[in-house]
Formats: structure tokens, sequence, C-alpha cells
């Protein structure tokens, strides 16, 4: 247990709630990350709490929410079939989007087979750096991060334009690769499958500063 | 970001494209109209294939790698992966493959296997593969050969789930046994089912095959789809089972639904709803061994 009960300036997480939308992809993987982040940042299990989220009335409560990686198409489809699109509208809260999330969360897409939720001010293409094969890791510089951040890109999309309001965090392939619009953080790359939690914990400081200011 | 410095085809990038696929409906398609319903039904990637298994049953002869010009044609239809499959050994299919730009290979014994001896060596390749298994030492043999993905065999091609269940708890059941063994006793036991140790040992202390793990060969209903996550699979494969069927459409929508929400029977009834015959099936018993496509590889 956090022994600080959230009273110790820096153990900011306490009683945090973390949602997983769960509808396909890396969905345990991501519950790993933030579970493993949480407790990094001084927070034990009991304090805070990271689920799986399948259901349209369970995302409201949460203070964060992440849209994971997965195919965008089919999670597009299934966020329609599982009316959760109203839900993700409305929610207030912290939003954490890789990859497929990426594209999900963006108000334009080059493909009409999804229908992004509009959430940050920029367009994404699908599969911008090319089919499987060309996926690969690489080191890249990230805004705020001392030291590079060792990025994995699958079959990943890239921000071709962003609105003024969005905060570049880090370029690769002439376009940008993160991405931060108040409270949503979008990446085209996985943090989730590498074992640096770096952005997990920008992340979730970002999530405390927003909901008790 | 310096380009001299990308790392392509890692063991990272091959098994997280798998970990992607998760929770999702794989399904077998033979033309780009095909891949396009099952796009739009919410198939997280499609198998491009000359016949689905049914019809490779029926047609006979030797089973190939599909006509890369096909290949290529679903390819250019779709954006979601498209997967292909090669003859088990047949390293050459795999690089043709891999050239036309194919996610992920599938060294199939769906297909006249090439190589009695030797599987490919996936290591040696950029593009991730998945194989097929019967138990959990045929899955650590294949992922030690370098394979990013593995499917439970099932009898393909029959719409019996009845060995797609047999295989799933063969791998789940070989891992549970190995709780509660101590190191000698997991070297001991590697040897017993043929895997390499090193392997066994990582099963143990995860719980689980270190590789996404899909069910597949022989589901037909959404209720079958269900059935498999229940056991422990990561997604499923649906080869004949939805363009076999009388409505292909509402088949491929209702398993992807049915994967989606597999532990909630209301929606699983809710979608199996007037989807007319699914495809009609073969009684597994009344195949001879050699008509079972699951001999094939060990």
């Amino acid at each position: 247990m956090c022994t600080c009960s959230g009273t110790t300036k820096g153990c900011s997480t306490v009683g945090i709630k973390v949602g997983v939308l769960a509808l396909q992809g890396d969905v345990s993987e991501h519950i790993a990350a933030f579970s493993r982040a949480l407790s990094l940042m001084g927070c034990e299990a009991g304090y805070a709490a990271v689920v799986p989220v399948r259901r349209a009335g369970e995302i409201a409560p949460l203070d964060a929410l992440v849209i994971p990686g997965g195919e965008s198409t089919t999670i597009s489809r299934l966020i329609d079939k599982n009316r959760m699109r109203r839900q993700l509208h409305l929610f207030d809260g912290g939003i954490f989007a890789t990859c497929a999330g990426m594209v999900l969360v963006a108000d334009e897409v080059d493909d009409p087979r999804v229908e992004p939720l509009g959430l940050v001010d920029m367009r994404v293409d699908r599969n911008a750096f090319g089919r499987q094969r060309e996926s690969f890791e690489a080191d890249i510089d990230v805004k705020g991060l001392k030291e590079p951040f060792h990025a994995i890109f699958i079959r990943a999309p890239l921000a071709v334009r962003t609105g003024p309001g969005v905060v570049v965090l880090a370029e690769a392939g002439g376009g940008a690769v993160a991405v931060r619009q108040g409270r949503v953080m979008a990446l085209s790359f996985h943090p989730e499958l590498g074992g640096d939690l770096r952005l997990h914990m920008m992340f979730l400081e970002g999530i405390e500063k927003t909901k008790h200011s | 970001m310096k380009l001299e410095e990308l790392r392509f085809g890692t063991e990272l990038i091959k098994r997280g494209f798998a970990s992607m696929q998760k929770g999702g409906v794989i399904m077998d398609v033979v033309d780009a109209g095909q891949a396009l319903i099952a796009e739009e039904a919410g198939a997280v990637a499609v198998m491009a294939l000359e016949r689905v298994p049914a019809d490779i049953r029926k047609a006979g002869g030797v089973a190939r790698m599909a006509d890369p010009e096909k290949v290529a044609g679903i390819i250019d239809a779709v954006s979601i992966p498209v997967m292909g499959k090669v003859r088990i050994g047949h390293f050459v299919e795999a690089q043709v493959l891999e050239s036309i730009g194919v996610d992920m290979i599938d060294e199939s014994e769906v297909l006249t296997p090439a190589d009695e001896q030797y599987h490919i060596d996936k290591t040696q390749f950029t593009v991730p593969f998945v194989c097929g298994c019967r138990d959990l030492g045929e899955a650590l043999r294949r992922i030690s050969e370098g394979a990013a993905m593995i499917r439970t065999k099932g009898e393909a091609g029959t719409g019996n789930v009845v060995e797609a269940v047999r295989h799933m708890r063969a791998v789940m059941g070989g891992i549970r046994s190995l709780q509660g063994m101590n190191t000698q006793e997991l070297i001991d036991h590697a040897r017993e089912i043929e895997a390499p140790a090193d392997l066994v040992i990582e099963c143990a202390s995860r719980g689980r095959l270190p590789v996404v793990n899909f069910s597949a060969g022989g589901i037909a209903t959404p209720a079958d789809a269900a059935f498999m996550m229940h056991l422990g699979a990561d997604g499923v494969f649906v080869g004949s089972g939805i363009f076999k069927s009388d409505s292909p459409e509402l088949m491929a929508h209702a398993i992807v639904e049915a994967v989606n929400h597999w532990d909630d029977p209301k929606v699983i009834a809710e979608v199996s709803r007037g989807l007319g015959e699914a495809m009609k099936g073969l009684d597994v018993h009344l195949l001879r061994d050699d008509e079972r496509l699951q001999y094939r590889g060990y």
C-alpha cells in the first residue's frame, strides 16, 4: 500500500482510475504498462486501478482512458457496435492513444474506412511508413524527456498536419509521431511494448494536474 | 531519428504485430471482393488463399501458395494486414510472399508439405510468421524456429470445432501442468515434450505462451468462436466458415461481435439469430488419418 494516502507531495496518482478500451488490440500490454508506471510513481495496488473497459457505461467514471494499438478499422466499427461513440465524446478525462488509437483520436484520417473521434486537431495517415516489413524500432527525441526514447513502430500512422493547439512532442518521417493537445496524448508508436515507461508517467502527471487544478 | 539506425524485423516488431491482432478475427478470403467483405465486417486481417480449406479438400492434388497476382490484388483492395499461406518448409514460397508485401506468413499444414524434415527457418525473414500446433511441445518448437504467433491447428475445412477444442485444451493444459514444477523438473519435462528447455521455463514463469495464440481449424459459428475464446484463445482464424456459409456478410459480422463479447451469452444469442445455414461440415471421425491435415508437420 502507498503509505502517504495522497498527502505526500509527489505522490500524485492516488485514487486514479485508468481504463483501457478493450474492444480489440494489445489491451493486456497496456494494462501491465500502466500498472507498472503507477507503482513506479509510488502508488500501489488498491490506491489506483487499471481496468479493461468493454461497455459504454464504464467510460464516464474513469480519470484516464487508453485507446490501444490494434486495427483502427476494427476498433472503429466496434466503437459503434458497442454504442460507445457518444460516451467517448463526452468523456472529460485524460486520453492516452497509441498507434490505432492515434488514428482514432484524430479529426481527419486519410482513409474513409475509419471514422475518427475528432479529439485532436490533426490529420493522420494510416500505415504511413508502409507495410509490416517496413515496421521498425528507432531511438527518437521526445520533448520533455532528457534521453532519447526507444520507439517501436508497427504499421504506424503519422500526423501529417497538426493544428495550432497541438504540441508536437516528437517528429519522424516528415510528420509528428507524438503529440499532445490538452488532456489527450497520441503516439504513433508502442511504448507499451518496450520497458520504458517515461511517456506513461509523463501522461499520468498531466492527468493529475488537470484533475486537481 | 537516424535512418541508418532503424531496425527492421526484430523479434519485438514481429511479436508486436501479432499482439495488435489480439481479440480479433482473421478471415480466409480468395479474392478482393471477399477481402472487402471481411474488412467491412471488422476483420483484423485477411488470409489470402487460392481456395478455402474446404475446397482444397475437395480439389485434392497438391495445394500450393496462392498466385502472387491474386495476393497482390487483395493487398491493394484492403487497408488491414494481409497474410498468406506457404507450404511447410517451402522457404522460397515464403520469400515470394515477403517480396510482394504480405504482412504475415502462415507456414500451414493446410497446404501440401514441401519438406517433411525441416520447417522454415523463420529467423531469416523480416516478415513475421504464424505456425500451427496441436500441443505445447509443437508450439514451442515453432517458436524456437522464429514463429511470432501460434495458432492451434484444429482440422481445417471441416467446419467441425472438435479438433480446435482438443488442441487448445492441450496447449492451455500443457502450460497449466508446468505450474508447481521446479527448474529440474521443467528441464526434464522439456525433453519429454521435445521442446527447448528455455522456452518451457519461460512458459512456466509467464503462465502462457511467449507469443500470441489464436485458434483455427473448424470454427463455423459465432458460438464456436466464443467457445474458443473461453478456452484461452487470443483471437480466431475463420477459414471456410464464413464464405461457405449461407450469408457470408452476416456470418462475418456475427463472428467479429461474438469474439468481442465472448463471455456474454446474450450477445452471442443476438448475433446468432437468422444467420441461415452455417457451412455443412464434416465428421472428423470419418476422415482417414492421411486426410487429416493436422498430422502434417511435427
